[in-house]
């Protein structure tokens, strides 16, 4: 019998080890419940989960909103773009409100980092953190470790790198610490103007050259161009950003191994990948949509049950 | 802790086991539309050791073996102290019209049977289910539901338990 040593899910940095290990045991079942003609079963169907969004998203909430009706929990649904957060109500009564009808536990983004950590130590719910401004992501980093370990057997002493916008990604800060805590190597690639100070700190190493990182790397994790948190220009074009780092497929079959090409979505085809590699057998990008829904029914079972009624 | 006291000795089990399976075939005849399904996670060995049993006396029959876990319809989830961790589900067979046996090898307050039967639902409908276990642990149900099979009778106090130990010392003990 084991659980998490957390009561709520906000970021990977305060995971152990034996917490990946556990939600990856716990995804493996529910991948199995997922793939039969009933894709259904009972366990939280006295919960009622609220699905709390202030940033847009669109696979990430249908995919929590899928695990928990797999799981039977009732949902309810609220996006800041039609609430009355836009009346001035601050996050505290926001979510007070929702909780008011008894609520037990809250899936949030927010455009702010450290939001779902602030709401965990002022409301009485369980937090599962779905994205904090550039802060942490937590179930896309166990989603995509969990299609990691799914593809290559194994994630101890694999080498991963992440290509692209390390510095405005949740993703990526997620992946790095979840990759290196079940012992995977990483290293970062990208322009220099996206790559985070003192991400050595981090014990992860920058390779500036797409070519050389591909060769040394298993995976590939390609993220994508926020261009809706770039305020300003950190590269002078998308045309040149893809030149110099995107794939596509003759790059990709000019290394001396099968890579396999990760990406969290939404794809811009043509820019970080082309379509024949994202569509090619080396992409694992639809296992990783897939896997993202045992991941996050095996996140909220395990929470779920710290819940005493 | 006072000495396990023995219920079934290695010999005693074997007995019983190979009691059972001529029981099974006296209601399922030739086992060709008949699943037998073991519980997770202890009732899969003896289920296991049914369907070797079986193949030993009569070559012949292919009788499905599958493995079910009920983890997930457990009607006490939240109320112990730590979630169970679930085991594999193996059922590679469609139940609808099948005759099924579930197969447990200690039958208590009967909750996991009837979180069984919500799990075997949603595999298909069974034209029968029935219900063989090893040891029936009488006058302790929570629940109304009685086996079809029964491997051998005990009365015991609720602070004593029942195990049934596998591999090379396959016995079945009581601990106080």
């Amino acid at each position: 019998m084991k659980t998490l040593s957390v009561d709520h899910l906000l970021g990977i940095k305060n995971l152990h080890k034996e917490d990946i290990e556990l939600i990856f045991q716990t995804a493996d079942n529910f991948k199995e419940v997922i793939n039969r003609p009933i894709k259904k079963v009972p366990s939280l169907r006295d919960i009622t989960i609220a699905n709390l969004f202030f940033e847009n998203s669109t696979r990430t909430r249908l995919s929590f909103e899928l695990a928990e009706k797999r799981l039977s929990a009732d949902t309810i649904n609220f996006s800041a773009a039609s609430s009355s957060v836009k009346k001035g109500e601050t996050l505290i009564d926001t979510v007070n409100n929702i909780l008011a009808m008894k609520v037990d536990m809250v899936v949030m983004r927010h455009p702010n980092p450290g939001a779902a950590e602030f709401l965990s130590k002022n409301i009485d719910a369980r937090i599962v953190n779905a994205g904090d401004g550039a802060h942490e992501h937590p179930t896309q980093a166990l989603l995509d470790a969990y299609s990691i370990k799914e593809r290559l057997g194994d994630v101890v002493g694999k080498k991963i790198v992440i290509v692209g916008d390390i510095l405005h990604s949740r993703v990526a800060l997620s992946n790095i610490f979840c990759l290196q805590k079940i012992g995977a190597e990483v290293k970062v690639c990208g322009p220099n103007t996206l790559m985070p100070k003192y991400i050595d700190a981090l014990g992860v190493a920058y390779e500036p050259d797409l070519r050389k990182a591909l060769e040394w790397c298993d995976v590939a994790n390609m993220l994508r161009i926020q261009l809706e948190r770039q305020d300003i220009n950190f590269f002078p074009s998308l045309r040149e950003y893809s030149m110099m780092y995107g794939v596509d497929k003759k790059l990709l079959d000019s290394l001396d191994k099968k890579i396999t090409i990760m990406h969290p979505g939404p794809i811009n085809r043509g820019v970080e990948i082309t379509s024949d590699v994202a569509d090619s057998k080396q992409a694992i990008i639809l296992d990783q949509v897939e896997n993202g829904v045992a991941i996050r029914m095996a996140v909220l079972y395990l929470l779920a049950g710290k819940i005493k009624k | 802790m006072s000495k396990p006291k023995s219920i079934l000795n290695r010999e005693q089990l074997n007995i019983t086991i190979h009691r059972l399976c001529h029981q099974l075939m006296e209601n399922h005849s030739d086992f060709s539309n008949t699943v037998l399904i073991g519980l997770q996670p202890r009732g899969v060995m003896l289920a296991a050791r049914l369907q070797q049993c079986l193949d030993e006396i009569h070559p012949e029959f292919n009788v499905e073996l599958g493995s079910l876990d009920i983890t997930f319809y457990r009607d006490d989830f939240r109320r112990r102290k730590n979630p169970l961790v679930p085991s594999s589900t193996q059922l590679n067979v469609s139940l609808e019209d099948k005759k099924v046996v579930l197969i447990d090898d200690v039958l208590y307050t009967g909750r996991t049977v009837r979180a069984a039967l919500d799990a075997m639902l949603d595999f298909g409908r069974p034209s029968s289910v029935e219900l063989l276990v090893l040891i029936d642990r009488r006058l302790s149900r929570h629940v109304p539901i009685q086996p079809d099979y029964v491997g051998h009778t005990v009365d015991v106090v609720a602070e004593e338990r029942v195990t049934v130990e596998w591999g090379d010392n396959e016995r079945v003990i009581l601990k106080a």
